[in-house]
Order: structure tokens, then sequence, then C-alpha cells
């Protein structure tokens, strides 16, 4: 069995091949996207319930798309983490909503942690669509098949993370993924926003872009939060910008066949200029519509472990 | 009732005391340690005798570092379930911190627990006061008041004086009263929004670090400031190998400095957090492996006096949510003999500087009349099974609360019975 798991909680717990299946079986969900009737009976009878405490639209709407491609019914919760001082704590509201029989729980939570907390005490499965900044393992395999579709290959890569590190669970997944997969990673941003050691999970650190842009195949750009300035981790955002900025200027040094990333939302002239993030190097929107394929291969994985657990008496 | 331990090993080591002998009391009080005893014609009535070969008797233990949480939050302690809890892990005295709701910033307060203590305690409760009125670090508490009210210490322990002249203040006014002044060494500012110590792991697992020199900035600064006022000083819950080498050198220039730490620090590091159970959720965080290497040898050179246990007892409502989100705090009071001992059976302490740390050492720093075996005095003691192997289980604790990230281990070494005032608070039924 190449993926035999209750939950996706983190790229961390993968194995390589276990990555390529996915990516593998994302590739041929890619198909069903571009047919004119977009939708398969394979996940008809299951209950995906999103359980979200922290906004997102991109997320949510692409998970949701998965699940209804793929003919499952989707539950909405908005799920304010504030509901703790009302009283229901998040494993209360977990376990009212397993009483109902989900299948699916795709959860995110600002919380670094919470979905493998609520995974201990469901026997649905758990995606983890987001916690904190510890993982988002379904950003983070959507950007390996987009970066597979165009380089064909993730070995041997070059990939360069630029951004506020410290904060970024996208970066962390990608990590963890990609020296999976056999790729160097190689971290950049100010050096207030790079977490202690992460050269322990397998990167290598520098301090200015232009350093690594030239050897890089792949540019993966991340969103600057404005808050960062309040917490004395930047003088400002127009600093931010001068420096770690990717703009077409800072471009020239790097390979022809680079290609530019970004999880989005994108904070446009801030951390990217618009002329990169809308040009020819850039595949931001083929990562959005991977994002559907590899959530419903995620989907179809889990939910139908789920159907085997059931089946299996024990 | 009287009673008379037949041959247990008596270590007392305030006394350099470590032999076999037996043990009679009398009326509450210590009669008479001997190596055989002989009862003659003053055999006196109703006498209960106890086996006690290959069992330790040891002054009652002393905890410098509890949480109570009454007055306030009842629902995690109270004073009776904490000293409960107290003598069910071999403890005759506690020092329970200020940070009760309201805090113990005044003689109301500090008569209130010691009125409760009496009535309801199962052993002696030595209140700390606060440093700052309502611990919110902006002016002095009244020392002489709380003291007179029989407070034994000043501490704004779960609120960290951050204001640097306040503490300096607190310092040399302290000295009027001969108060301990124990400071919790924490800089809010480094620590905010901390959730874990800072370090590798903290950057595996996306939580926001908190990172040793937060602690260590704030020892460093009240060394300095107890050196330059010549007043007493104590450091709570040293976690840091920064902090151990900070105290040793202020011991080494005659800083009148002491320090605890507590079991978590040299049984636990960090990799507990893979999990974000909150029960390894703690302040100061659990720290890496090296620092807790160097609060090992802190405690085998001297330059860590105690071990207290840091009781703080958190109910479910605040532990078992989102790692984020729950409550700094290990419950310890009846799991930290076992891991002390554990210390001398790896051969870093002998068995009389393992119970002096939790004896007469932290009798000493807060002055109270305990932790020693004396005759004619109130017999508070404590008979410990060394060798007897059990696994904790945080379900058949005294406490109220069950965040002991120590259940379900096997340990050695277990409280047979406790005695205060001569009479049996505690016995382990088998």
């Amino acid at each position: 069995m190449p993926f035999n798991r209750k939950d996706l909680l983190g790229i961390r717990d993968l194995e390589a091949h276990e990555i390529e299946h996915i990516l593998d079986l994302a590739k041929s969900f890619k198909e069903i996207n571009t047919r004119s009737i977009k939708k398969v009976p394979t996940l008809r009878g299951k209950t995906v319930v999103h359980l979200f405490y922290e906004p997102s639209t991109r997320t949510r709407t692409s998970f949701d798309i998965a699940a209804k491609r793929l003919s499952a019914d989707t539950y909405s919760i908005t799920a304010s983490a504030s509901s703790l001082v009302k009283g229901e704590t998040f494993l209360d509201t977990l376990k009212n909503l397993e009483a109902m029989k989900p299948d699916v729980f795709i959860i995110r939570h600002s919380a670094s942690g919470a979905p493998a907390r609520m995974a201990q005490r469901t026997s649905a499965a758990v995606i983890n669509a987001g916690d904190g900044m510890h993982e988002h393992p379904s950003q983070a395999l959507l950007d390996m098949l987009t970066m597979r579709e165009h380089k064909g290959r993730l070995e041997g890569l070059t990939v360069l993370i630029v951004g506020d590190i410290a904060h970024s669970r996208v970066a962390r997944s990608n990590l963890w993924g990609l020296k999976k997969m056999g790729a160097s990673v190689v971290l950049c941003g100010p050096t207030t926003l790079i977490p202690p050691q992460i050269e322990r999970m397998g990167a290598r650190v520098c301090r200015r872009p232009e350093e690594a842009i030239p050897d890089a195949d792949v540019i993966m750009v991340l969103r600057l939060q404005k808050e960062r300035q309040q917490q004395m981790l930047l003088p400002s955002l127009r600093e931010y910008s001068m420096v770690f900025g990717i703009n077409a200027r800072r471009l020239e040094k790097a390979r022809e066949d680079v290609v530019i990333m970004h999880p989005g939302p994108i904070n446009r002239g801030v951390e990217i200029s618009p002329e990169v993030a809308d040009g020819p190097h850039s595949l931001i929107l083929d990562q959005v519509t991977n994002g559907v394929a590899v959530r419903m291969a995620l989907l179809y994985l889990l939910a139908q472990r789920a159907e085997d657990r059931g089946q299996r008496p024990e | 009732m009287n009673i008379l331990f037949r041959q247990g090993r008596v270590l007392d080591p305030a006394r350099g005391v470590d032999q076999v002998a037996d043990v009679l009391i009398v009326d509450g009080c210590l009669q008479a340690i001997q190596p055989a005893l002989e009862l003659g014609c003053e055999r006196p009535g109703e006498l209960r005798q106890v086996d006690a070969r290959g069992k330790w008797i040891v002054p009652g233990l002393v905890d410098m570092h509890v949480h109570l949480r009454e007055p306030g939050e009842e629902y995690k302690e109270t004073i009776a379930s904490g000293t409960r809890a107290a003598v069910a892990g071999g403890y005759t005295a506690v020092a329970c911190m200020p940070n009760t709701k309201p805090v113990n910033d005044n003689a109301a307060v500090t008569r209130f627990i010691l009125e409760r203590a009496r009535e309801q305690g199962s052993c002696r409760v030595y209140p700390v006061g606060a440093i700052s009125t309502g611990s919110a670090g902006e002016s002095l508490a009244e020392f002489g008041e709380l003291r007179e009210a029989g407070v034994v210490a000043v501490s704004d322990d779960g609120r960290p004086v951050m204001n640097s002249l306040l503490m300096r203040r607190a310092l040399e006014y302290a000295k009027i009263f001969d108060l301990l002044v124990i400071s919790h060494a924490e800089d809010l500012h480094l620590s905010r929004g901390g959730l874990m110590n800072e370090g590798p792991i903290s950057t595996a697992q996306g939580l926001q670090g908190i990172p040793n020199t937060a602690e260590e900035v704030m020892v460093a600064r009240d060394l300095l400031l107890a050196e330059w006022t010549g007043s007493r000083l104590h450091i709570a819950h040293v976690s840091t190998a920064g902090s151990v080498r900070l105290i040793r050198d202020a011991k080494g220039r005659g800083v009148a400095v002491t320090a605890e730490t507590a079991p978590h620090y040299f049984c636990l590091n960090d990799e507990a957090l893979a999990t974000f159970d909150p029960l390894y959720k703690v302040n100061p965080p659990l720290r890496r492996p090296a620092d807790v290497e160097a609060i090992r040898q802190g405690l085998q050179d001297g330059t860590i006096d105690a071990v207290a246990t840091d009781h703080a007892p958190h109910s479910s409502v605040e532990k078992d949510i989102e790692f984020e989100y729950a409550a700094n705090g290990i419950i310890g009071l009846e799991s930290a003999l076992p891991l002390i001992l554990d210390l001398v059976r790896e051969g870093l302490l002998s068995a009389s500087e393992a119970i002096a740390k939790v004896s007469c050492n932290p009798a000493r720093i807060l002055g109270i009349p305990a932790g020693v075996l004396v005759t004619g005095r109130p017999a508070d003691l404590t008979v410990i099974d060394p060798e007897a192997a059990y696994t904790l289980d945080s379900q058949a604790f005294q406490s109220k609360s069950r965040n002991c990230p120590f259940h379900g281990r096997r340990v050695q070494g277990r409280v047979e019975m406790t005695l205060v005032q001569g009479r049996v608070v505690f016995g382990h039924r088998a």
C-alpha cells in the first residue's frame, strides 16, 4: 500500500514514496478539472467537514471544489478560537461534529499542533489545512507538483525561499518535502525572520537574495505580513522591499529558466513586484490550479482509508 | 500516639548523620535517636513499633516553591488538597507563592492562608508575600506587615519584576525585616509570545520560542543588584546552563545568592514538545539537553542549593486545549522524590546531598525551623522505601489537578510514611 495513513498532518511525517504517490495521483486527477462536466462519483456518500479556526478563502475554496468534484458532501464551519472564551473547547467542537459521523475533517487553525491534537481524538481522517507556523502540507504538495511539472523532476533542483521564514508554515512544509525529494533548499530573509537552527532541518541560509538567485531553479516568494514591523522584526516594508523584494532588476542575474512561485495572497510591490508576479516566469496561477488536483488526491486517499477502516472488523 | 521506628537508616544531612538507628517519638516530639534504643522503665504507653529496616528516615521534606491556588482558584487546588499532595510526596513544609486571587500582598491574605492551613492543612504552610502591590511591578508591597503576619520571603513569582529600580528597592527594603527576595528571572520582552524553549525544536514545530537569554539577563541583573545592595537573593526555577554559570560565578565572588531548580529541569528536555502535548508546557520552558546536563552539574557542585517542585496545578480546562492557549505549569509534589532519588542512583549526588536539597537547604534559605531532626523538637519526618519500584499514576494523586508529565513513568523510591508533629499524616497503603 503506497499510502496507508489515517491523517495528513505534515510533510515531515511522509516518506518520499508517499509524496511521489500523491503527486502522481494528483497528476491523474488534473484531467477531470479540464472536462466540461468536472465531477466524478468517487466519494459519493462521503462527508467532508471544513473546520476553519482561521480565515482562509483560497485554501478552503480549493478543498471545497476538490471535494465536490469527487462528489463528497461538504460542510463548512468557521469556528472562532475565541469559542474558548465561550466555554466550548476545540476538542468539544470536534467531538460534537464527530458525533455526526463525518469521514474527513479539513482543519485550519492558528495554533501550531492543533490538528495533530484533534486527530488523536477522532476516528475520522484529519487533513491539516495549515496550523500556525507549523505545517501546510497540501500547499507544499501543490508546490512540488508545480515544480515537477515545469522542471520534470524535483531531485537536484535548487529552490530558493525568500521572506518571513520564521512565521511560515509553507516554508517548513516545503523544506521537509523538498529535502525528502532530493532538492536543495536555500532560505533567505531578514535575520530576524530566520528561525534558530533551521539548518538542522536541512536548509542552507543566505543573507541576501543576490547570493542565491543565480543558482536557483525555483524562487519561492513568501508573503510578508505588515504586523512584523510592529514586532520590531523589520524597520519598514519599504526597506524590506528594497533588500528582499523580488523584482525584475534582481532577476537579471537569475537563470533563464527560473520559475517564480508564491503561495498567495501576494502583496504587490512588497515582497514581489507586479511585473514579476505577472511575468513569464511566474507560476503563481498554476499553483492554484494544481491545488485542486492535489487536494482531490488527498481526499481520495484519506476518505478511501476511512472506508477501509469501517469495513475491517477489529 | 507514640511511635518507635526500629533500625531505619537515619539520614539527617544538617547534622551530618547517616546511620542505622531507632527513632522514638513521644507526644509529637522526637524523644531519641539511638543506634539501639533500650526501652526501660520510661517506656511510653501506647507505643506503636514500626520495623524500618531498609527504609530511610529523613527530616520532613521542604518544598520552597508551590502554588496552592487558594484563595481564588480553588477548582485547581486548595490548601487542603495541596497539602495532602505535599504529605503524600513526603513534604512536611511548603512555601506557597503569592500569585493567588487576590495576590498575597497584604496581611489579610497571609492570615487567611495561615488560618486555612491550620484548619484544613496536612502540613506546615509558609506563605511567600508579593514584592509589589498586586504583583503589578509598580510599588513595593508592605513587607513589614507581611513579615509580621507570617510570610517567610517575598516574590513576584509568575509576574516577574521588570523594573530594575523596583527590584533594587525590594532588595534594599527587605533587609530591614531579614526577608528573602525570590526572583522569578524572566525578561518579559524577550519571552513575549513564547510557548516553548527557543531552539531547533521550536523551529521545527513552528512554536514561538523563549530564549535562554530571557532568563539569563534577569539572573545577571538580579545578581548584580544583590551584590551591589548586599542583600540576600534566591533565584527560583533555574533552567538554563547560562544561569547556572552566572550563579556559580556570583557565589565565587561571595554574593549572598541561593538557587533552586525543579525536577522537570533535570529530567526532561524540549524534545518532549514534539507531540504538542500541553502537559509539557511550563515556564521557564523545558530546555535543551545541554541545559539539562548543566542543571545536573549545578546540583552536583552545589551551585543549585535546593530542588523545589514549582507545583503548579491546572485543570483540564486550562490544559486539554490547543498548546498555544494552554496554561504553563506542572504539578510536582507527588512525583518529585523518586526523580530526585534517581540522581543518587546515577551517582550524581550522595543520599545525604539529595535529601539536603529538599530539607535542610531550603529550610535554611527560608529561615524556617525545619529540615533537621532535633530531639525535643516536633517530629516532622518522612520514611522512604528507596527500593520500591512502581509506576507513577496521576489519577491516584491527592492533588486536585492532573497536569503531571511523569504520569506512567516507572520510578523507584516511595514515601512510606509522613509525620507532622509526630502525627502520621500520610501512610502508603500497599
